[in-house]
Parts: structure tokens; sequence; C-alpha cells
């Protein structure tokens, strides 16, 4: 694979406006799936979450799950959208060996949920308004392992294994509008657009959420359009490329920003963009091409006879509505006046992605003070060495416990970290860290005064200084009874206790 | 009148992933204009204001609740497989070599 | 005793009951009947090898004083697009050669908790495409009258095996007229239930919103016990509709008592027959209608302007629904799969498995389905085809303001020969002009035989349709009609088919 030449980001901004449009499906976390009773899980053996409709034997017919009807209104309204009085599934048509009917269930011209938006605010601060075209259901299609050839992957594989396990998962596909005015915050937006999409549907409940493990998958369309001197009209959009395999958030800005360098590059030197879908790599960090768009994308699409018009009822919609909760962008701005975060202090949070996180810890007895302190520090510092997300270390109960524990003097900040420590290796909660290591803060002055007195006795010279009111020659007492204390004493405590002691 | 050429015969067959003989496309293009040509007068009754049907009998709202029911064993799963590995359908390449 | 194999299955029922005869008596009955006959007639594509230990656990219920349903211990003949979990199920077609359903058809579920046995699996047109069975894979199934001549089709297999006496009764699936239309030609009776009062679920689907499953049998109160076995709602089946459905069987009994077709309005339609219609089989007709009137009933002449697109529309949509529906044939799964030389893609093999494993018929439709579907015909074609289905629905409503029922005959001409047709496809198409409308609207219809047509000495059957959800009324004017048609022969028609295998 040839290296596409890229153009210098700044550059290519210069010469062309990005335009951009994503497709972000989601999968619903149904008990089953969307057209079939067979369980919708991840992780089983191969082929034995599967039912004669996943595997579209002859005879198998499909039944809408109705929990994944109600699911799909909660997002489009959480999206803003007008819920479809009638929308209706269509067939579109299309041979592919994960897919086991050659077609897939979607819905095509009637979609359950369209004309709607969401608020993105970039690391930057900028509010963007992302207008939603669309969202419909249809279902996912099995997967397909590659074997033989170097890779793993299908150029070059010698065969193909088919699990049809994911045939069938409920999908969600939301899709934007045509996107402009994002400019050189194109990538970030993208990236923001995606983690919006994120809180959105784990504050319904209704998804897993997880990229990495294709439960929220973002397919971004871009394409570049010269910009024209002003007064002049703009120019046609361009062609675009359809970038898919996009598996994490970080993933997406960069592949957006690979996608207008090597867009760039190709039209500033005369070329021109061929309409495909391009693969992003995580490993290389770059797109190749994939498979041309052309007359051959003749899906045939038509409404599937097997399938009833869905009609929401206007109280069902209205009893979905009234349970929607709060929409991510009203409940930041709730949140950083409760809290009494500063902007950078509040950034620091959501560009963590750590906001369920702190809140969660507060409604578990933490001051936010201490719950963003924990979580935008020693957490995420251990989650970026473990390469995992700070969520995956410590539930937010454990860590309102060990604040509590700093809170009421049992541990110092120091100990705290090592209960931290304990903690995630899974030795329990923090109390049960504290016991069983030993590590609570030595409360009991008579220890503390025995220790005292001991080092006092063992540098005279430094008692003397002290007695001579050279307070801070002190230091060294309280550095030698911390140490006799393995850290577990208050140092506060300690130097109060130290000068009593000297002067008596 | 609908004038169906072999062309567009040959590229329905790659659609439908069919490989005609050269002969069978011939034949078929002779008979799909002939059937074309009798059958195209539905468009003349086909106004804008009729409404299409597409379900017999109306019904809207037939749903299944989210209950796991009954699944195929490994061995009902793949026991029609013309060929298998590893417990899953196995497939010649998806790409061939050119590709 | 009466032979077996002669007695409709409402009088073997009531044999089996007061164990007059056995179930494994009757099976035996059947299978020698299929061993003596089937080599001639080739109604059936499998014969069940554990049809007798059925019968035999039916007996053994019997005797331990299990209350059974009327039809246990009755032999059923099942149409090869159903699947079954102990017989092959190929829809006639090669590329199924073999296959095993893991599960069994909701129809036959049912027909096996109701006792029945079955006997085996039937012929028909390849994935139930045609009107002669001359487009099985497995090679044509032969009308028992003519062995020279077509059984009709789809369902062939199924009407020939009942006309045959190889089985009392069978199921069919009709898309198009290929339970009604095998029933005209075979001198039998064949029901088209309303869409969606039998579920479809394991029948495999040739064009989702046409397909029906029904009963074929010999008289309308046979196809009555086997509706009120298989009907009802099916949560399977997304279409099957939750209605409570009065007893068929029972309403095929008060319409052979009484007096039902006093006062009935009955609209003959005006575009079901003239040009194209057999002078036999209109002059049957005729009488039949005839007839009608001297027991009261009031015929009225009424037009269904837009029949005359039905054919049109129903081979648009017929063909757009099957191509798609025909996409899982793919050598992945399940079915046939063929590599071609020096190996290939995936895509290759797929296509290389389809053009060896599909049929010509079934190529020519997808092809045009695919036609009908592609990206700027679909308005023109399909969408096209969708109004005019409104349309004729919209006929149906206007002929069923003014009458009870609908009578045309099934079906323009008696039995045609092999080969008659094969070569001009429109002229097989257009064979079902009187039975596709009611498929187009949902409703339901039945074929009930009233006589030979002189010239050639085959059955004509006369098609009664009525509105959707109505199927009560069919068996109710059907057995009426049946009974008094009886009763001017002074026997059934089916009686007076000529003997097959030297019986």
């Amino acid at each position: 694979m040839a290296k596409d030449a890229l153009m210098d980001y700044d550059k290519a901004l210069e010469l062309f406006e990005p335009v951009l449009g994503f497709e972000v499906h989601v999968e619903l976390n149904t008990k089953t799936k969307m057209f079939s009773h067979a369980p919708n899980g991840f992780g089983s053996d191969a082929n034995t979450n599967v039912s004669p409709v996943c595997l579209g034997l002859p005879g198998a017919l499909p039944v809408v799950n109705e929990q994944a009807v109600r699911y799909s209104i909660s997002l489009g309204l959480a999206l803003g959208c007008s819920i479809a009085p009638s929308s209706r599934f269509a067939r579109k048509n299309y041979f592919y060996p994960d897919l086991a009917k050659n077609y897939q269930i979607s819905q095509y011209d009637e979609p359950i949920a369209f004309g709607g938006s969401v608020d993105v605010e970039l690391p930057n601060g900028r509010l963007v308004t992302v207008s939603i075209e669309r969202a419909h259901m249809e279902e996912d299609a099995g997967k397909l392992t590659h074997v033989g050839g170097s890779t793993g992957r299908i150029q070059g594989a010698e065969y193909s294994l088919v699990d049809y396990n994911r045939a069938g998962v409920p999908l969600v596909e939301i899709v934007t509008d045509i996107i402009y005015g994002a400019e050189a915050d194109a990538p970030e937006l993208a990236k923001a657009y995606v983690a919006t999409i994120r809180d959105i549907v784990t504050s319904l409940g209704i998804s897993d959420a997880k990229m990495e493990r294709g439960n929220l998958r973002c397919d971004a369309n871009i394409s570049l359009r010269p910009r024209t001197p002003e007064g002049e009209p703009p120019a046609p959009l361009g062609t675009r490329t359809e970038t898919k395999n996009v598996n994490s958030l970080r993933s997406v800005e960069r592949a957006i920003r690979y996608e207008i360098q090597r867009q760039a590059a190709i039209l500033a030197d005369g070329g021109t963009i061929t309409q495909e879908t391009r693969h992003w790599h995580e490993d290389t960090g770059r797109t190749s091409a994939g498979r041309p768009k052309s007359d051959a994308d003749d899906y045939r699409y038509f409404p599937e006879p097997d399938l009833l018009p869905v009609q929401p009822s206007l109280e069902l919609i209205e009893e979905l509505r009234a349970a929607l909760p709060e929409p991510p962008a009203a409940r930041r701005r709730r949140l950083k006046a409760e809290w009494g975060f500063t902007d950078l202090e509040f950034q620091d949070v959501v560009n963590g992605g750590l906001l369920v996180e702190i809140s969660e810890t507060v409604a578990a007895g933490a001051s936010p003070a201490a719950a963003r302190k924990w979580w935008t520090g020693e957490i995420s510092r251990v989650a970026n060495v473990q390469g995992v997300e700070a969520s995956a270390l410590v539930s937010p109960g454990n860590v309102a416990a060990l604040a509590g524990l700093v809170e009421d003097g049992t541990l110092t900040d120091k100990l705290a970290r090592q209960v931290l420590e304990g903690v995630i290796a899974g030795e329990g909660t923090p109390q049960e860290v504290v016991d069983a290591r030993g590590l609570a803060v030595v409360s009991d002055d008579g220890a503390l005064i025995a220790a005292i007195d001991d080092a006092l006795a063992s540098q005279p010279d430094v008692l003397a200084k002290i007695r001579d009111g050279k307070v801070q020659a002190a230091g060294a007492v309280i550095g030698a009874v911390m140490k006799a204390m393995k850290g577990q004493a208050d140092a506060a405590r300690v130097r109060e206790l130290v000068l009593e002691r000297a002067n008596s | 009148m609908s004038e169906i050429s072999e062309e567009q015969v040959a590229h329905l067959a790659n659609l439908a992933r069919i490989a005609l003989t050269p002969q069978e496309i011939s034949s078929l293009t002779t008979e799909l204009d002939q059937i074309v040509d009798s059958i195209a007068k539905v468009q003349q009754v086909a106004t804008p204001d009729v409404p299409a049907t597409s379900h017999p009998v109306p019904l809207a709202n037939v749903f299944r609740p989210d209950v796991v029911g009954e699944t195929l064993t490994i061995e009902e799963a793949l026991k029609n497989a013309p060929e298998q590995a590893d417990n899953r359908f196995k497939v010649s390449a998806i790409l061939g070599e050119e590709q | 005793m009466a032979d077996i194999i002669r007695l409709t299955a409402a009088e073997l029922s009531e044999k089996l009951g007061s164990r007059e005869i056995s179930a494994v008596e009757a099976t035996q009955a059947h299978l020698d009947r299929i061993a003596d006959v089937d080599t001639d007639v080739h109604a059936f594509l499998h014969v069940s090898d554990s049809a007798l230990d059925t019968a035999r656990s039916i007996d053994e219920r019997r005797a331990s004083g299990e209350e059974l349903g009327p039809l246990a211990g009755i032999p059923l003949a099942v149409k090869d697009v159903l699947v079954t979990t102990d017989m092959p199920s190929t829809s006639g077609s090669r590329i199924l050669e073999g296959y095993m359903s893991p599960f069994d058809a909701t129809v036959v579920k049912r027909s096996r908790e109701a006792g029945l046995v079955l006997i085996g699996k039937t012929n028909m047109d390849e994935f139930a495409m045609g009107s002669s069975t001359e487009h099985s894979a497995y090679g044509p199934t032969r009308n028992p009258w003519d062995l020279g001549r077509i059984p009709g089709g789809s369902g062939g297999g199924s009407a020939a095996a009942v006309a045959a006496f190889e089985a009392p009764l069978a199921l069919g699936s009709d898309t198009g007229g290929s339970i009604r239309q095998p029933a005209h030609v075979t001198g039998t009776v064949g029901v088209k239930p309303t869409y969606g009062a039998v579920s479809r679920y394991g029948a495999i689907a040739l064009a989702s919103s046409l397909d029906q499953v029904g009963p074929v049998t010999r008289t309308v109160l046979d196809a009555g016990l086997l509706q009120d076995v298989i009907g009802g709602h099916d949560p399977f089946d997304s279409t099957s509709l939750t209605d409570i459905w009065p007893s068929m069987a029972d309403a095929a009994r008060e319409g052979a008592r009484g007096d039902v077709l006093k006062g009935l309005k009955v609209g003959v339609v005006r575009e079901l027959s003239g040009e194209g219609f057999q002078a036999g089989v209109q002059s049957r007709f005729d009488e039949t209608v005839a007839l009608l009137q001297k027991q009261g009933a009031e015929v009225l002449e009424v037009s269904a302007p837009h029949f005359e697109y039905a054919v049109s529309a129903y081979y648009l949509i017929l063909p757009a629904e099957a191509s798609s529906n025909l996409a899982k044939f793919d050598s992945v799964r399940f079915g046939m799969r063929v590599q071609p030389e020096g190996g290939g893609t995936v895509e290759q093999v797929m296509a290389a498995t389809r053009e060896a494993g599909f049929g010509p018929e079934v190529k020519r439709r997808i092809i045009l389905g695919t036609y009908a579907l592609s990206a700027g015909y679909y308005d023109a074609y399909y969408g096209s085809a969708q109004k005019v289905r409104t349309l004729i629905q919209r006929d149906f409503d206007a002929a069923f303001a003014q009458v009870d029922v609908l009578i045309s005959p099934s079906a323009p001409t008696t039995a045609f020969k092999f080969g008659e047709k094969l070569e001009d496809p429109m002229a097989m198409y257009l064979n079902d002009i009187a039975t596709i409308p009611a498929n187009l609207a949902g409703i339901p219809g039945i074929s009930v035989p009233i006589g030979l047509a002189p010239e050639d000495g085959l059955p004509v059957g006369l098609q009664i349709m009525a509105p959707v959800r109505e199927d009560a009324r069919l068996y109710r004017v059907g057995a009426a009609i049946e009974a008094l048609l009886e009763a001017q022969w002074g026997s059934t028609l089916i009686s007076r088919a000529p003997a097959l295998g030297g019986k």
C-alpha cells in the first residue's frame, strides 16, 4: 500500500473548506435481536446466539422487537427529532456473506425519526449545532473472520469464516445533514459529535456504547470545497469519501484530519477524489481505499413485505418523552454551576469523559472538588499508564468512600493513593484495603508521643534548637517520626505534638 | 417499447448474482422485453392520486416482547452448511487476487 | 369395508373414531396407493419413512382413551414449499436438494399436534413459480385425469395426490392461484384463505405479500376440517391475523345441509369470462350460475374494471419480492454450492451456484424482479403495480358492497398438455388471470369442481371469492354448490376420474 501524500493541515484549511457528514450506528442493548428472539449478547461462542431468522433459513420470518422500537423512539426524541406517525421497514438488497438473507432489513423512505439537532461542545468552548436528518432502525450483520494471508485482513485471505451471532442485533443509524462551517475544528467536531451521541445513548441506557466493541460505530463522510474569493459564489461540493472502521473517539478525530490532508494533497496536485469507502487503520493512522461506489450499489429498496408499519401512539411518544433524561449539554451547564468548577476545571472533566463518574461520586457523598481531584488526577493517571478507561478502574462509590476517609482524617493523601492502588488491584473497598494493609493514620496521640520522645532523645541538638525558638528545626524530628510511623500519621498533628513535647 | 438490452440483462444478472451464460442472456433479453412490454400497462392507471398498497390486509404495530426464546444448537445451525470450520460457515476468499 | 383410500377425510375420521379402521391401516392403504400409482403420477418428491410409526402412536393414544382431534390418524401430504424436520424440503429446486430444516413450518407443527400423519412431500414448480409443475427441478407431476396433461401449478403435486387418492388431504400454498388452479384442473377442492388467516412461518417464501397456505382436498368439508387445524394466529408471522375464526368445517356442514343459497347475492365478474375462456369451461360455469338462480340466489353481473391490470401488477410484484426472497440461496449457510472452475471469490461461487441451482423460470423471474426494483425503474414498475393493487382492492370493495360472494371460472382452460405453454411465459402467466386478483387483494377464494368440459372431458372448477375474513362464507356456499351438484350427478366428480395403475 503506497503512502498517501498529505498536505500540511493548516495549508489545507487555507485552500479548502471541509464539509462533513456522519452516520453513527448505535447497537441497542435489548435482550433479544431486532427481528428474532435470539439473545443479543456479546462474546458467546460462534453461531450459538442464532435462530432460523438470524441465519435466514428458508421459511423463517422476522417479528419486530417492541423494546427496540421504544428505544429508537427515545433516541429520536433525545436527538430532537420528530417521530413519524407511521414508519416502515424496507429491504436493502445486496449480496455479502455476513448478511444472512442477502438483504438487510432497514428503513428507507419512512424512518422512525427525522429532523432533529444536537448541540456539540468543542474543547475550545465553541458550540456547534449539528442537525440530524434522520434516525432509523435496522439490523446488524454477522461477523467475518479472514483466514490465511499474513494480516488477518480481507486482502490476501485464503477463505473467510462467518459467525452470525451479531446478525440481527438492533441498530439505530443516526444520519446528520451536511455540516458546513466546521473549518479547522472539523476533526475535533467529529470527535465531540460522536462523544455527544455516546453520552446521549448512555444517559438513555439504551446502548453499551463501547466503541471498541463496535456498539457505536461512526462512518465519516468528508469532502473538500475549494475556497473562492469573497463576493464570488461558493464552489460546488467536492467528491466525498466515507471513512469506516473508526472505532475510538481518538480515531474519529485522527481519521478526519488524515482525510482532509490526503484529499487536499490530491486536489492541490490537480487530481480528483474517487468516491469510495476508506478504511481507517488504527495501527498506521492511515486510511486505505475500499470498494469504489458505483452503479453496482443499486440496493433495490422496497417495503419489507414481512413486516407492518410502526405507528406509535401519541401517548407512547409522550410517555417516552417524559421519561427522557436531561440532555447532555443542559446537564453539563447545570453540573458546572452546581459543582462550582472553573471553566478550566470543568473542561478537564468533560475532555476526560468523566462527567458521569464525577456526578455518581458526588451522589455517593463526596465533595465535587474531591471527586474531581481523584478522577482527573490519580485515577486518570493510572488509566493512562494502563491504557484503559478510568471508569473501568474503580467505581464511583469506592472513590467517594476514599474521599470520605481522607476527609475524616483516617487517611492522608499519600496513604489514600496507596489505598486506591489496592482498590484498583481488586483488594476490596477502601475500608477493606485500609484494614488489610493497616494503612490508617495513627491518631492515637500516645503512640505518636512515644515516637516523638524517642526522636527528640536521639537528637538532642535539634531539641535544643527548638527550645531556642528555631521552630523550623522541628522538620528533622517530624521526618523521623513519620518514618517511624511508616507514614501513617497526620504530619500536622505530629508537628503540633513535637513542639508541645519539646517545650514541655 | 421497453427495449431491454443484453448489457442491461447482464448487469441485472450481476446484481442478482447469477452467472448467466451468453445464450441465457440473449434469450432472456428477448423474453424480458416481451414480458415488460405487456406488463408495463400498469402505468396507465397508476396515477399520482392512487396510494400504493404493500400489504393486502392492513395491520400496524405488530411487535414481539423482548424476551429470549429458543435458539438453534450449533449442530442445527451448521448441519446444512456446504462447508464449515471452527463452528463457523466457511466461504471462499471475498476478494480476488487482483484486488 | 369401502376402499379406504376413496373415503373422504370426514368419513375416515368417523371410522378412525369408531376404531373400524386404524391409523396404521389408513396410512398403509395410502402408502400402498402411492407405491401403485406414483410412478405414473409423480405427485411426491419424498415419501415419509416414519408415517407408519406416527400412525401407530396415534392408534396407541386412541387405545389408551385419549381424546383426539377429528383428523388424528389421517394421512396428510405436504407441499414441498413447507419446511419439515423429518423430511427434506426443496421447494422443487435443485438448489435445496436434501435440505433438512431444523424447524417445522407452523402449519406442519399444528398438523402434527392434531395427529395428522405426514405421509410425504409433494411436487411443485420450482419455488412455486409456475402453473403446471413443469418447472419442478425433479420432473413434472402428471394429471390423474390424463397423464399427458399438467396437474396445474405450482401445487400440482398436492392436487394430484388427493385426486389420485394417494392422500385424502394435502397442504398447498397459493401466491397467484397455486392451490385453486390445480384444484380446477384435477377436479378437487382448493382454498386460498384470507391473507393472514393461516401462518406463513415455515413456508419458503415466494412473494411474501401474496403467499398464503391452505388446504387441498377432495371435498369442501375436508378443506374446512384442515383449515380449522392449520389456521389461527401465529406470533412467528407478523402478518398473521389475530382474529378468532369460526369453524370452517361447521360452515361447510351448514352449507351442505341448508338453504344458504336462497337469497344469496352472487356477483359474476364480467371481466373473468368471454375471450380467452374455453367454451366448455364457460358452459359449465353458466350452468352453475343457472343452478344458483334456480336455488333462489340473486345473480348479478358486476364489473371489476381494473382486473385487466391484475396479471401485469402481479408479474411485477411477485418477481420483485421473489428476487429478494430468493437471495438467501447463496451457498453459504445451506443448499447447493458450485465451485467455479479454478476456484473463485465468494461472489463468483454464489453466482455459479445460483446459475446451476436455479431453473430457467426462476432465473427469468429473478431478473425481471431485479429489473422492476432497480434504480430508475421502481416508480414505473413496482410502485405502479402497488397502486394497481389499491385499485383492485377498490374494485372488490365496490363489488362486495353489492353482493355476498363473487364467482368466476377458476381458470380459463382445462388442463393443458405438457409443453403447450412452456415456451411462452406470457401465455402461462395468463392462465392465472382468474385467481390473481384475490391474492392482490388478500381476500379468500375457493375452487370447487363443477363438472367436466364437454369438449375434452376434463374437470372445470368454480372459483368463489368472499371479502377479507369471510372464509366461512366460502365454505358455506362452496359446500352448498358441491352438495347440489353431487345430488344432480348422483356421485362425486372425482369418482369419474379414470383408473390409475391398473386399479
